[in-house]
């Protein structure tokens, strides 16, 4: 937060998640529902929106493995993996599975559920196989 | 318009390592052999289109490098659509020649992120970064589990395009990487974002390439020794990060092709050579589905082995492609079509008369498609 007093979608949906909540943006006009948070709907345009809470519930879109480290802060965790989820409710986000099996088996569209996780110090939104 | 336009001349540097170059000399050395191929001087160059570096991005780039030419271009500028931007700046010129907004156009791209920085590549995503999410490969290997999942997509057919690229590659003097891949070698090449191997990846290049573009009416004029006309363009953005796009597999590269097709009154059957833009050996499987020259999944069975040679079935990224000639993105596609089509080619396709080129940027957020003929 650069300018003190202005909490932008992004700030409000980081500082949710730190309360251990998931929350999406959903449209006043038109009822689309997305992430990551922005100022307007990407759908009607309408600036009018509102915050609602994930079930917690979605299904696993793709995922990787990383086998190499971008960042020093991942060296020691590889292999590691990196998803797509899709909220029952739509919108989408980039995340963690918990509990991934080797690679070699087809996970894509799985039932996940939110586990909320600490990691480097900040409080994350995982999935597990649900 | 088909075949109203051509492009007159070619020109690059050497590929590979290019140590304390700027980009703006690479520009300049390949906009000098381009415009000495189509015989025409820098007086007569009237338009300067410059994709800009990917490694460093620089405000008015393009009117830098045209002080460095001593050029006050009519129609000039940067196109911001990363490996599109090179065939949509060919069909801009093209667009801007028939309007008679200029009349003899520079197309150019260079970058050295080899001696100079990754960073684009590994650069982190956001704040998606807490979750591990870094790197242009992992979104690229995020839509071929995707695509492995929905149609069935395997390593071997992946690999399959490697090897074609790096067979062609070792029969060019100028290609970066003369090494040709095994399928063995394939599997024992390491894993980066799995599922996507180091043998999946495009190299890392310094370089630059260059296109002479003008009017076919002026090339006869000037008596241009190797004009190649253009016969069609197109271009298609998903714009979308890769997580939001409802079908992961799904991209604009099919708008692109069918827009270029109308135009050149071509079908994917007419085509006798291609130029696939390779970063990764699933954005070319995508893109030759995409492009209707192969059933969607299916490019093993289409594809049989050597099929994508000279003599298969489509001759495919005859220089070696971004996996093997180098990894810039995607004006050298266009001179290997151009090469093609004068049938100069180091992997030359006899008597073929058509080629399509395709250039894409960012995650296959954007696309440009371009047929050319003789």
């Amino acid at each position: 937060m650069e300018d003190a007093g202005i909490e932008t979608a992004r700030d409000a949906f980081w500082r949710m998640i730190g309360d251990g909540r998931l929350h999406f943006q959903r449209c006043d006009g038109c009822n689309n529902a997305w992430l990551p948070p922005r100022e307007d709907c990407p759908s009607c345009w309408s600036p009018e929106w509102r915050w609602e809470e994930a079930s917690g519930r979605g299904k696993l879109v793709s995922w990787v493995v990383f086998h190499t480290a971008f960042h020093e802060a991942f060296e020691t965790r590889l292999p590691y993996n990196v998803a797509v989820i899709e909220l029952e409710e739509g919108p989408r986000l980039i995340s963690n599975v918990v509990d991934l099996p080797d690679s070699g088996i087809d996970v894509a569209d799985r039932p996940v559920s939110l586990t909320i996780e600490t990691d480097h110090g900040r409080t994350l939104p995982r999935f597990k196989l649900a | 318009m088909r075949g109203r336009i051509v492009i007159a001349g070619i020109g690059h540097t050497a590929y590979g390592k290019q140590p304390g170059r700027s980009t703006v000399s690479l520009n300049l050395e390949a906009c000098r052999k381009a415009i000495e191929d189509a015989g025409v001087g820098p007086g007569e160059v009237d338009s300067l289109l410059v994709k800009v570096p990917t490694s460093k991005v620089e405000m008015m780039y393009g009117q830098k490098l045209a002080e460095a030419m001593g050029l006050e271009p009519r129609v000039g500028g940067v196109w911001d659509q990363g490996g599109a931007s090179n065939i949509s700046m060919i069909a801009i010129a093209a667009m801007a020649i028939e309007a008679g907004q200029c009349d003899v156009a520079l197309v150019t791209l260079a970058d050295n992120p080899r001696t100079g920085t990754r960073q684009a590549y590994e650069k982190a995503w956001g704040d998606d970064a807490v979750f591990g999410w870094f790197s242009v490969v992992a979104s690229y290997a995020m839509i071929a589990r995707r695509h492995m999942h929905d149609h069935g997509t395997t390593e071997e057919q992946l690999a399959r395009i490697a090897i074609a690229a790096r067979a062609h590659g070792a029969a060019n003097a100028d290609a970066q990487l003369r090494k040709p891949l095994t399928m063995d070698e394939y599997f024992m090449s390491p894993w980066v974002v799995e599922p996507l191997r180091r043998a999946d990846c495009c190299l890392i290049s310094d370089g630059a390439a260059a296109v002479v573009v003008m009017s076919a009416e002026r090339a006869r004029k000037r008596g241009v020794r190797a004009p190649v006309p253009i016969l069609g363009f197109g271009q298609g953005n998903s714009s979308s990060d890769v997580p939001l796009r409802r079908d992961l597999t799904e991209t604009k590269a099919d708008v692109s092709a069918r827009t270029a097709y109308a135009m050149a009154e071509l079908g994917p059957k007419d085509i006798d050579v291609a130029q696939i833009y390779d970063c990764f050996t699933i954005t070319a499987l995508m893109t030759l589905e995409a492009y209707d020259l192969c059933p969607r999944g299916r490019s093993a069975e289409f594809f049989e082995e050597g099929g994508f040679g000279v003599d298969g079935r489509l001759p495919l990224n005859t220089s070696g492609g971004l996996l093997s000639e180098t990894g810039m993105p995607g004006l050298q596609l266009v001179l290997e079509g151009v090469r093609q089509m004068r049938g100069t080619s180091s992997n030359q396709k006899k008597g073929a008369k058509t080629c399509i080129v395709s250039n894409q940027g960012g995650i296959m957020h954007t696309h440009s498609t371009l047929i050319l003929g003789n």
